[in-house]
């Protein structure tokens, strides 16, 4: 039997057994990526926002900081939040360490910018769409930012799902804020690493596939939701 | 019944982009009621003339008041403004009318539905505005200007690429509106258009005024050489 065909027999096998440490590697990692997606969102939507539709100063600055942060190496960001929740780190007082926590911080500091660089980008140019309207209307600014929130909800959502596939796929910073602590803080990506690392491929490649199914499982949700809005909204087309 | 917001008394206009003047000392008065055109070759400042009344662009110097009160918040509230190209939200054709409706307490649902039956969109109501041809799109933004129940009602070119049909269905929709006593003030370069409907024409080249005269001696005895040579079809310089 190939690598591939014991590897796929081995996640159905896992996945059908409903095995214990499986599910809850699969549940933490859904906690630690859906938690940390949440929060940057509600962090970087009005960022983005702000960053699209209104004049200020150092906005550049801000923009290209945010730009710049997206490619940051997953690894740094790790060793940054290490070094700040360490015990003799600025906030090493809060024992953060080594727990899911410490995870979700790591992982809202990568993909902040990824929410507020793309929605600031997508809100921009809508605002340079609807700019002479709002202001022949006089739309106040916090029905205009409804407005644009509202009409570029299928391109947000999709900068959403980019987030989540960064924080769900990531490795390398919660590996060392972390520690992929079996029981703790072990989730699917550093199990992987882990099952790599003890020459066990099959079960590694099993897990490979449940992360990818996961994935393209949240992105069918989301496609199915944006499907469901569009019949809802327009019915069957013309 | 006469538009309160006449007459316009624009003294003096200038604006300049990079310090090269697109408006250039625009002085005119507007007391008329009825269908006020706006003519001129490509780059003389039409646009830029109705955007500057509307508010959406700020003159250098000058002063623009109507009914001898300077532009406010107040009044662009009582004008409308059609955009060469509509600009619409990415909704469906009673979406954007209702979007309208948030912003003033007293438009009613009764009134989207008027709007809809005078531009001929009501059957479209629930379409995404995406899936409208071009002249459905600009009478959905007619519509919506007159939902906002303007009493002066700015036109940029709004019947540019138009079908006769759509141009036909805009034009009685402006001569009602008109006889309604809603004030309209149109760009176009379209001059059978502009016989149809001018009360008076303002004609501009190279961002200044060089004639504003009743239609019939626009048409037939125009005061400038320019409005003679643009009326005659020659390319202006």
């Amino acid at each position: 039997m190939s690598i591939f065909q014991e590897a796929l027999s081995t996640a159905f096998l896992l996945i059908l057994q409903r095995d214990a440490d499986l599910m809850e590697i699969i549940g933490l990692s859904m906690q630690v990526s859906l938690t940390a997606l949440f929060i940057a969102c509600v962090l970087g939507l009005p960022l983005g926002a702000l960053m699209g539709s209104r004049e200020f100063r150092f906005k550049q600055s801000l923009r290209g900081i945010f730009n710049a942060l997206m490619g940051v190496p997953p690894v740094v960001v790790g060793l940054i939040v290490y070094l700040n929740l360490s015990r003799s780190g600025l906030f090493g007082a809060l024992e953060l360490l080594y727990t899911p926590t410490a995870m979700i911080i790591a992982q809202v500091i990568l993909i902040l910018p990824i929410i507020a660089a793309l929605s600031s980008q997508i809100l921009e140019d809508l605002h340079e769409e609807y700019r002479d309207l709002f202001s022949s209307l006089v739309v106040p600014p916090h029905k205009a930012l409804l407005a644009y929130i509202i009409d570029a909800r299928y391109s947000l959502l999709t900068i959403i799902l980019a987030g989540f596939g960064r924080a769900i796929s990531e490795v390398g910073a919660v590996m060392i804020v972390g520690g992929n602590i079996d029981h703790l803080t072990r989730v699917m990506t550093t199990a992987i690493a882990l099952e790599t690392s003890k020459g066990e491929l099959a079960l590694a490649l099993a897990l490979g596939i449940i992360l990818l199914l996961l994935a393209l499982l949240v992105n069918f949700a989301a496609q199915q939701f944006k499907s469901f809005q569009t019949v809802q909204r327009y019915g069957g087309g013309r | 019944m006469r538009c309160a917001l006449l007459p316009i008394q624009i003294d003096r206009l200038w604006l300049k982009a990079r310090h090269k003047p697109l408006l250039r000392d625009i002085s005119v008065t507007i007391k008329g009621d009825g269908i006020t055109v706006i003519m001129g070759p490509n780059g003389a400042g039409k646009s830029l003339f109705i955007r500057c009344l509307h508010g959406l662009s700020q003159p250098d110097s000058g002063a623009i008041n109507f009914a001898g009160t300077p532009l406010n918040s107040d009044i662009r509230q009582r004008q409308a403004l059609m955009f060469q190209k509509p600009i619409l939200l990415k909704r469906t054709v009673q979406q954007n009318l209702a979007f309208v409706q948030s912003l003033r307490a007293d438009i009613l649902m009764a009134d989207i539905e008027r709007v809809l039956e005078q531009v001929g969109l009501r059957h479209l109501a629930k379409q995404p505005v995406k899936q409208l041809s071009g002249g459905e799109q600009q009478r959905l933004a007619l519509a919506r200007a007159l939902l906002l129940r303007p009493e002066m009602l700015f036109l940029d070119e709004a019947c540019a690429n138009l079908d006769p049909a759509s141009v036909g269905q805009i034009e009685s929709v402006l001569l009602e509106a008109s006889n309604r006593g809603q004030k309209i003030i149109l760009i176009t370069h379209d001059i059978a258009q502009a016989k149809r409907l001018a009360d008076d024409i303002v004609f501009l080249h190279h961002g200044q005024l060089w004639e504003h005269s009743p239609a019939d001696r626009f048409f037939t005895r125009p005061a400038s050489e320019q409005a003679q040579a643009y009326l005659d079809g020659q390319i202006l310089i």
